[in-house]
């Protein structure tokens, strides 16, 4: 047995660790791998802290190499650990802990630090940075005790930074320099468009602004500019740029200026070490985006598994502003100069701007605000230099036939990036496409995480789809079916159902050739609620293709809990119903008792086992608080009480809720009713809200106040109570016919139109046949916590944990 | 890998009858838990009833052929390897079992073994 080289990496990033995983795959068993890294996690998607930072995702969602990666690899992992000293003679280094490692290949991927200004005051509690997950975590702690931060610097990280804080309920200031921010990436039209995009978000611009002194006593309290004036802060973050990471290779004598000086394989000057990332310098050039950093380790890794490669020689890089809801990208050289010409779309009605810089009869650059799907057609062009002498210039922004794209991506070498994000390849892609069977962006998506993250490729996914499967796949059809188990539609499958006379899942699967036998778990929820939507009396509910809070009519809690809530109608209950769940609380030890945003009381952390039992003693329905069902209808105390009110909110509430309690939809449904326009309940955010006025009542549909806030569109406006109930039942009823599994009805008011939903609940025979429709499905339902208190067969098959001894 | 038969302790855990099909039954035994499955098939499935992502309780997944998604983020696992399914990785511990006279057993590994 050969001995194994040894090969030692410096910092746990995202530069090293692609660079490693790629020649793991290439190599497997060659070295035997170290890894060291200041940080105490394991690989994470830096670029993805903003979407942590904006709540749209948790620390461990971001992380690409889980520990247990690094131990199915072999790899000997030193986290909380920075090398200090790097013998280059001996060929060892040696940690801070005094850990001493020897290398056969040493690669350095020490990221880069952020420059923090010196202004005076700068070291007062407050003052940071934003690069890593533990500042992630410092941001977000403060904005629970502080409320106003700035954020020093209008480029990308800082806007990030920024709207960062917005979400998270804080004030802020972004202070730049010059008068136009994120410079860097766009020009002066863009940047301004940007700007104004950005106010009218809630951020603060203070603009050709330099920074003096950042004053307070212990902790930041603000920041006094050259001119003078002062702007309050609890908290500031500087994000001014990055300075590349070189203490380390500097102190070992490694040649530096600034980056790590690399050659195109990624050698530094000194033998058996390579740097990979920001913290290297190539051809003059040190990289602060990923991309350009995944195309470094495909090279290094080749490189060190001795496997032929070109050399690297350089990247052209491109930027898409992420989290902040407004579309902008840039890429190339975009600023005009001597010899360039530039082609420009400023439609100020649509709040578009597109501008193309032209070099030679080459495209060199592009900005595009407002509408960025020309993005990565551009970026192709710029990376492959086409003569556009032959194109009509304006056709240039407007060439979306996908032809000439798909053409692009023929040409791409195996080895070209698609996704820059997670940093997937064409052939990894197209290997994909043809051994998976892969016949869609989402599939592609799924089965190998292109396009996950910023989704900035999705239109080039698209066109390798189009050129690996040839004509059998449309993107403009895009067909969406159901799951990747069938090739047929939502609206295929519900018509076959009619027609075919099906009756139970198996069936549906069966007759209409899906691909797994027994579906998963996508196809399965849904057909069982076609099934039950278009047989309400006849079918039997398939409680196997239920996912588990359905099933089990609880809410399942990370931990395996699960949370009840019971039905309290309209938000109305009494001293004796709150009497009862606290002694039951009590009796049951619930660790959690919570009012929740439905207005009713949440029991967490019960345990599957005493489910029953503690339904049982609380004696009062199902809220539903699990399905996808009727929720809760959230109401305002009214004219009973309120000095506005013209309507009864509270009993016209509870009666809604009794009316549609139980009822199956798509997706859930919340509704609310308000006793005047002042909306305390909330009705324009529901997918059904009620607003008392004068004289009537008006019915809102389709709002949501979750991931896609949407305010509700009027569906109509009646006089009586009665009405109320009855252009529910018919708008609830076509949402049921019509609306996909899992739609919510923000997403289908959308997708089918107000005016036409209101056409059909408004035309008198459509209304009364959809009433009648919604009087069977209703008819049939039951209480399902009682029907798990009276059945042994369900308490056993569902909630019993066996205990052997 | 895999634990020689001998080294297995069968423990007495359900009625074959009385599981029903494609719904995982918890079952605890000297600080494990074990999800139990009887598929469609009428073949008999065991594993850890931790989820290797985030220790999600694999007897509450859906079942489908010789999978179970987990509930908590929808990875996919095969009941009989315990492999985590692309484009997720992991692997999750399984356990033999066998059937006599309608009664299923769990084999369990000999205490010593799961000492070590
Ligand atoms: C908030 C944010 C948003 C971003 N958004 C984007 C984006 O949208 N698109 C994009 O392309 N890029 C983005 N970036 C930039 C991108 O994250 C970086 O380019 C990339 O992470 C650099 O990778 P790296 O491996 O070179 O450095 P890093 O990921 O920083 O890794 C270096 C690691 O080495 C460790 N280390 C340093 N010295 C030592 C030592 N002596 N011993 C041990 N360990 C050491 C460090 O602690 C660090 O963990 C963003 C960056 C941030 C901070
Ligand atoms: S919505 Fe109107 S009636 Fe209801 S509580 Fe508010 S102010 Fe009063
Ligand atoms: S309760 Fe809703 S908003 Fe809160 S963490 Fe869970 S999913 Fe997110
Ligand atoms: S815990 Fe199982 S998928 Fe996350």
């Amino acid at each position: 047995m050969t001995q194994k080289e040894k090969l030692v990496l410096v910092g746990n990033g995202m530069a090293g660790v692609n660079a490693v995983e790629h020649l793991l795959k290439l190599a497997p068993g060659k070295y035997e791998v170290t890894i060291f890294g200041s940080e105490p996690h394991p690989n994470y998607n830096r670029i993805l802290l903003s979407y942590v930072l904006a709540g749209d995702s948790k620390v461990d969602d971001i992380v690409i190499h889980p520990f247990e990666w690094y131990t199915t690899n072999g790899i000997t992992l030193h986290t909380n650990q920075t090398v200090t000293d790097i013998d280059i003679t001996a060929q060892t280094v040696t940690s801070d802990k005094g850990i001493t490692v020897s290398y056969d290949k040493l690669i350095l991927a020490t990221g880069s630090n952020p420059f923090m200004i010196p202004l005076p005051g700068a070291d007062k509690e407050g003052v940071m940075a934003y690069r890593t997950i533990r500042d992630c975590e410092i941001m977000i702690d403060s904005a629970k005790k502080y409320k106003k931060a700035i954020v020093i610097g209008g480029g990308l990280l800082g806007l990030e930074a920024a709207r960062g804080f917005l979400n998270l309920g804080m004030k802020v200031d972004v202070v730049h320099i010059l008068d136009t921010i994120m410079e860097r990436q766009l020009d002066r039209p863009a940047s301004k468009m940007l700007q104004e995009a950005l106010e009218d978000q809630g951020m603060n611009f203070l603009l050709e602004k330099q920074s003096a002194e950042i004053i307070g006593d212990k902790r930041v309290t603000g920041l006094k500019f050259k001119d003078g004036t002062v702007a309050e802060a609890d908290l500031i973050v500087m994000a001014v740029g990055i300075r590349p990471n070189v203490e380390l290779a500097k102190k070992a004598g490694l040649e530096c200026n600034p980056g790590i000086i690399v050659n195109d394989y990624l050698q530094t000057s000194v033998p058996n070490v390579y740097a990979v990332g920001e913290c290297a310098m190539h051809r003059g050039v040190a990289y602060g985006l990923v991309a350009p950093l995944y195309e470094q380790g495909a090279v290094l890794a080749k490189h060190l598994a001795s496997v032929e490669t070109a050399p690297y020689e350089g990247s052209v890089v491109y930027t898409k502003l992420k989290v902040s809801g407004v579309d902008v990208f840039s890429g190339g050289q975009f600023v005009d100069a001597e010899g360039t010409k530039a082609i420009r779309v400023h439609d100020e009605f649509s709040g578009i701007y597109k501008k193309v810089v032209i070099k030679d009869n080459k495209i060199i650059g592009a900005v595009l605000f407002g509408d960025t799907s020309d993005g990565t057609r551009l970026m192709q062009m710029i990376r492959e230099e086409t003569d556009i002498s032959g194109m009509e210039k304006t056709a240039i922004l407007k060439d979306n036939s996908g032809s000439g794209a798909a053409s692009g991506v023929a040409d791409m070498s195996d080895d070209t990036i698609i996704c820059g994000c997670n940093g997937v390849t064409k052939g990894t892609i197209c290997s994909a496409i043809k051994e998976q069977g892969l016949t869609s962006v989402e599939e592609v998506k799924n089965c190998t995480t292109a396009s996950r993250s910023c989704g900035g490729c999705k239109p080039l996914v698209s066109d390798l789809l189009a050129y690996t499967l040839g004509t059998s796949y449309d993107k403009n059809a895009a067909k969406e079916t159901i799951c990747s188990c069938t090739e047929h539609s939502r609206d295929e499958v519900v018509e076959a159902i009619r027609s075919k006379g099906l009756t139970h899942v198996r069936e549906v699967m069966n007759v209409l050739g899906w691909k797994n036998e027994e579906g998963c778990s996508k196809c399965r929820p849904a057909l069982n609620y076609y099934l039950g939507m278009v047989n309400p009396e006849s079918y039997r509910d398939d409680s196997t293709s239920r996912f588990v809070n359905e099933r089990m009519h609880a809410n399942i809690q990370k931990d395996g809990t699960y949370s009840v809530v019971p039905r309290m109608y309209g938000g109305v209950t009494n001293p004796a119903e709150l009497k009862r769940i606290a002694e039951v609380a009590e009796r049951f030890n619930v660790p959690t008792v919570k009012l929740t945003g439905g207005q009713r009381i949440d029991l967490l952390g019960v345990k599957k086992e005493d489910l029953t039992a503690m339904w049982e003693e609380l004696d009062m329905p199902s809220g539903y608080a699990y399905g996808k069902a009727l929720r809760t209808v959230k109401t305002c105390v009214g004219e009973e009480f309120c000095r506005f009110g013209t309507g009864d909110s509270m009993a016209v509430g509870i009666a809604m809720e009794k009316r549609f309690e139980r009822l199956n939809t798509p997706a859930k449904v919340k509704m609310a009713v308000s006793g005047c326009p002042r909306n305390c309940a909330e009705s324009g955010i529901k997918d059904l809200g009620v607003v008392s006025v004068d004289g009537g009542w008006e019915l809102y549909a389709g709002g949501n106040g979750g991931v896609k806030v949407r305010v509700g569109d009027l569906l109509t406006t009646v006089k009586t109570e009665q009405e109320i109930i009855e252009y529910t039942e018919a708008y609830l009823q076509y949402y049921r016919e019509t609306g996909k599994y899992g739609e919510r009805t923000s997403e289908w008011v959308h997708r089918l139109g107000i005016d036409h939903i209101r056409d059909v609940v408004q035309d008198e025979a459509k209304r009364k046949e959809l009433c009648a429709r919604m009087d069977t499905a209703l008819s049939v339902t039951k209480d399902p916590w009682r029907a798990a208190i009276d059945s042994k067969k369900i308490r056993q098959d569902l909630y019993e944990v066996v205990e052997l001894t | 890998m895999s634990v020689k038969e001998e080294q297995l302790v069968w423990v007495e855990a359900v009625s074959y009858e009385e599981l029903a099909f494609n719904t995982g039954k918890t079952i605890r035994y000297q600080g494990e838990e074990v999800a139990l499955f009887k598929l469609s098939s009428g073949k008999l499935q065991a594993i850890q009833n931790r989820c290797p992502h985030k220790d999600g309780v694999l007897a509450e997944g859906i079942v489908c052929d010789e999978h179970v998604f987990c509930p908590m983020h929808d990875r996919k696992i095969h009941l009989p390897s315990g492999l985590v399914q692309l484009p997720d990785t992991g692997c999750v511990k399984t356990y033999s079992t066998k059937l006599q006279d309608g009664i299923v057993y769990i084999g369990f590994a000999k205490a010593e073994e799961l000492a070590s």
